[in-house]
C-alpha cells in the first residue's frame, strides 16, 4: 500500500470524483491558480480547467449560497471556505438554506453540496483562524459533519461526501495535512456515519476527533508502557454519529474519556457523554470524563495556544486518574 | 421586438387577476384562522411577477421571496397545491412542511420562496452558475425587494454574477419599504438600479405597475442573459396595497399615510391594464368571463385545501436527509 499525505489523499479524492462525474466541481477562495492556501487543490485547475476549479472573490456567503443553488439545480459542488472560523459568514446559507431545502420542499429538492473547510490550532494564527466550530454545524438537522483524522479516512470520506445527496460540512485539520499514512491504490469509500477503532484495548475507551486522535494515540502508546490498555474510537463523522460503536467499546472497557479540541461547553463531547449515559449507563464503572479545549478564544502566543487545547500529557493524565484513581 | 399578441396580453391579465384573487382570498381565510403562520401579500405588485415570468421559457428558473405567491402563480404554480400548502396540508406543494414562505416546485423552475430577506440571491446566482456549467440555456430570475438590496448577499452575488457573466436577471421589486422603514430612510439612493454600475452590469428602472413595460424590460434582460452576455439589475417601482403582512394594522398606516396608499391604488396595475385592453378591442364581457373563471379556480383551491388532510406526525421526521 502506498504512503501518502492527508493533503494528497484529499486531492486524489476530488480528482477521482471529478473524473467520475462531470457535475462535480470546485469553487472557493484561492483554490485555482494558487492551489488552495494549504495546497490541497494544487494542480487540479491545470487538469480540469478554470471552468471546474473556480477561484472566487472573498465572498463566503456567495460561495456557500451559490454552491447551494448550484447543488439544488443539478450540480455537485465542492465549495471551500478557507477556515471554519469563516463559515460563520456563510451561516445563513448553510443553516437556513442548504440544510433546509430538502425538508422544506417535502423531499423534492436535493442539495448534494460538500463544504470543505479547515479547523484547529497549531499555526499560531490566533482567535479568528484557529477555532473548532464543528458543534455549530452538527447542531443543525439537515447537515452532515465529517472530521477525518488519517489520510485513508480523508480520501474515503471525502469521496463518500461528494456522492452524498445532502450538504456535508467536511472539516480538515490544518496540522494533519502533512501527516502520512497508508492509502490503497484504486477505488474505495469510507461510509459516512461509521466510527473506526483506531486502537483496540480493554481498560478504557477514548473517543477522540480530528487532531486529537493522533494525540490520544500517542497517549495510549505511552500508557501501554504503564500497563494501561486503551481502546481508541474515532467517530470520523460527527453527524450522523455512530454511537453504537462507542457504546460497544464502553461495554468492553467500562470507562470513557472524550477528547476534542473544541471547548467543552455545549461541545460534541457533551452529546457523546449524554448518549452513552442514555444507552449504556450500567456499563460504566466511573463517570465519563471530558478532556477538551479550555473556555477561551484561541490565544496567539505559542505557549498560550499550546496550553488551551488538550496535550498528549493531559490526555494521559486524565486516563491515569480515571483508571488508577478508582482502584 | 415584436408587438405582444392579444393572446399573450390576455394571459398576462389572467395571471395578474389570479394573483389578486388568490391574495384577496388569503386575506379572508387568514382572518378566519384557516391559514397558520405569516401571510405577506403581493396585492398591488402583480405586474412585476407577471411581466417578468411571461418573458421566460418553461425551463427557466426563478427564486422568490417571503412575498412570493405572485411569483409562483406567474411561473405556472398550481393554486390548489399552493392553497393546500398555505393551510399546512399534506397535499400542498411541500407536503405542509414549507408554508407560504417556502413554496417551491423544482419541475416548474420555482427553486423556492425564501423566509430570509436576501437569502435567495446567492441561490439564484448558484442556479445560474449551474445553468452555465450544464450549458442548459436556462435563464434564472432572482426576485427580491428594496430591503434586500442592503444585504451583503446582494453585493456578493451581483459581483460574482457579473464577474462570471452568469445568465441571471436580478429583479428588484422596489415597493418603497423594508418592512416599516421607507426607502428614503434605509438607503441614500432613489433608484436601486444605480447599484448595477458598481458591479459592471446594466441597471434599468421601470414602472413596476405597468405590466407591458416590465415585460419589455425583462425580455431585453432575459435575452441578454441567454446569449451569454451576463446579468442585469432590473428595478421595478411598485407598491404593496396591504401591510407588510396580514396583521400589520390598517395596511401599514403606522409608517405610511392613508393619502399615499390611496394615491398608489389609483395606479393599480390591474385597473390600468383593463383600460388598456378595452381600448385595444377587448370587451367587458371577455374580462368579466375571465374574472369569473379565475374566481372559480380560487374557490376550488380553497375547497381542495379544506378537504385535504393534515400530514401524519411521522412526516415531521421525514426528509430531514435525502437518501
Amino acid at each position: 500500500m502506498a504512503i501518502k499525505t492527508y493533503r494528497d489523499a484529499l486531492r486524489e479524492a476530488m480528482r477521482e470524483e471529478m473524473l467520475r462525474d462531470a457535475m462535480v466541481f470546485i469553487m472557493g477562495e484561492d483554490v485555482g491558480v494558487y492551489g488552495g492556501i494549504f495546497g490541497v487543490t494544487a494542480g487540479l485547475r491545470d487538469e480540469f480547467g478554470e471552468g471546474r476549479v473556480k477561484d472566487t472573490p472573498i465572498s463566503e456567503a456567495a460561495i456557500a449560497g451559490a454552491a447551494t443553488g448550484a447543488a439544488m439545480t443539478g450540480m455537485r459542488p465542492i465549495a471551500e471556505i478557507m477556515f471554519v472560523d469563516f463559515t460563520t459568514i456563510a451561516m445563513d446559507q448553510l443553516v437556513n438554506q442548504a440544510a433546509k431545502w430538502h425538508y422544506m420542499s417535502g423531499g423534492r429538492i436535493k442539495v448534494p453540496l460538500v463544504l470543505r473547510t479547515t479547523t484547529g490550532i497549531g499555526r499560531r494564527t490566533a482567535a479568528q483562524h484557529s477555532q473548532s466550530l464543528e458543534a455549530w454545524h452538527a447542531h443543525v438537522p439537515g447537515l452532515k459533519v465529517v472530521m477525518p483524522s488519517t489520510p485513508y479516512d480523508a480520501k474515503g470520506l471525502l469521496k463518500s461526501a461528494i456522492r452524498d445527496d445532502n450538504p456535508v460540512v467536511f472539516i480538515e485539520h490544518k496540522m494533519l495535512y502533512n501527516e502520512k499514512g497508508e492509502v490503497p491504490e484504486g477505488e474505495y469509500l469510507v461510509p459516512l456515519g461509521k466510527a473506526d477503532i483506531k486502537r483496540e484495548g480493554s481498560d478504557c475507551t477514548i473517543v477522540a476527533t480530528s487532531l486529537m486522535v493522533r494525540r490520544a494515540l500517542a497517549a495510549a502508546e505511552a500508557l501501554a508502557g504503564e500497563g494501561i490498555d486503551i481502546e481508541l474510537v474515532d467517530p470520523r463523522t460527527i453527524r450522523p454519529l455512530d454511537i453504537e460503536t462507542i457504546c460497544t467499546s464502553v461495554s468492553k472497557t467500562h470507562r470513557l474519556i472524550i477528547v476534542h479540541e473544541a471547548c467543552g461547553f455545549c461541545g460534541v463531547g457533551a452529546e457523546i457523554a449524554t448518549e452513552v449515559m442514555e444507552q449504556a449507563f450500567f456499563e460504566l464503572d466511573a463517570p465519563v470524563v471530558r478532556v477538551t479545549g479550555k473556555e477561551a478564544p484561541i490565544p496567539f502566543s505559542p505557549s498560550l495556544e499550546d496550553y488551551v487545547v488538550p496535550s498528549v500529557e493531559e490526555i494521559a493524565a486524565a486516563v491515569r486518574c480515571l483508571v488508577k484513581g478508582g482502584e | 421586438m415584436e408587438a405582444l399578441t392579444m393572446e399573450k396580453r390576455l394571459k398576462m391579465y389572467r395571471l395578474m387577476l389570479t394573483i389578486r384573487a388568490f391574495e384577496e382570498k388569503i386575506v379572508e381565510v387568514y382572518a378566519q384562522g384557516l391559514m397558520p403562520g405569516l401571510a405577506h401579500l403581493y396585492v398591488g405588485e402583480e405586474a412585476v411577477a407577471v411581466g417578468v415570468c411571461t418573458a421566460l421559457e418553461p425551463a427557466d428558473l426563478i427564486t422568490s421571496t417571503h412575498r412570493g405567491h405572485g411569483h409562483c402563480i406567474a411561473k405556472g404554480g398550481d393554486v390548489k397545491l399552493m392553497m393546500a400548502e398555505m393551510f399546512g396540508k399534506d397535499t400542498g406543494y411541500c407536503r405542509g412542511k414549507g408554508g407560504s414562505m417556502h413554496i417551491s416546485d423544482i419541475e416548474l423552475g420555482i427553486v423556492g420562496a425564501n423566509g430570509v430577506v436576501g437569502g435567495g440571491i446567492p441561490l439564484a446566482t448558484g442556479a445560474a452558475l449551474s445553468a452555465q456549467m450544464r450549458n442548459s440555456g436556462q435563464v434564472v430570475v432572482c426576485f427580491f425587494g428594496d430591503g434586500a438590496s442592503n444585504n451583503g448577499s446582494f453585493h456578493e452575488s451581483l459581483n460574482l454574477a457579473a464577474l462570471w457573466r452568469l445568465p441571471v436577471v436580478y429583479v428588484c421589486e422596489n415597493n418603497g419599504y423594508g418592512i416599516s422603514v421607507a426607502q428614503s430612510r434605509h438607503q441614500a439612493i432613489k433608484d436601486v438600479a444605480v447599484r448595477a454600475a458598481a458591479y459592471g452590469m446594466p441597471g434599468v428602472t421601470v414602472d413596476g405597475n405597468d405590466v407591458e413595460a416590465v415585460h419589455a424590460a425583462a425580455r431585453v434582460a432575459v435575452d441578454r442573459a441567454r446569449q451569454g452576455e451576463g446579468p442585469t439589475l432590473l428595478e421595478c417601482k411598485t407598491y404593496r396595497f396591504r401591510g407588510h403582512h396580514e396583521g400589520d394594522p390598517n395596511r401599514g398606516n403606522r409608517y405610511r399615510s392613508r393619502q399615499e396608499i390611496v394615491a398608489w391604488e389609483e395606479k393599480c396595475p390591474l385597473k390600468g391594464y383593463e383600460a388598456k385592453l378595452l381600448a385595444g378591442g377587448v370587451t367587458w364581457e371577455q374580462l368579466e368571463e375571465l374574472k369569473e373563471k379565475v374566481q372559480q379556480a380560487i374557490e376550488a383551491a380553497v375547497q381542495y385545501a379544506n378537504a385535504s388532510p393534515f400530514p401524519p406526525l411521522t412526516a415531521a421526521l421525514a426528509d430531514v436527509y435525502a437518501g
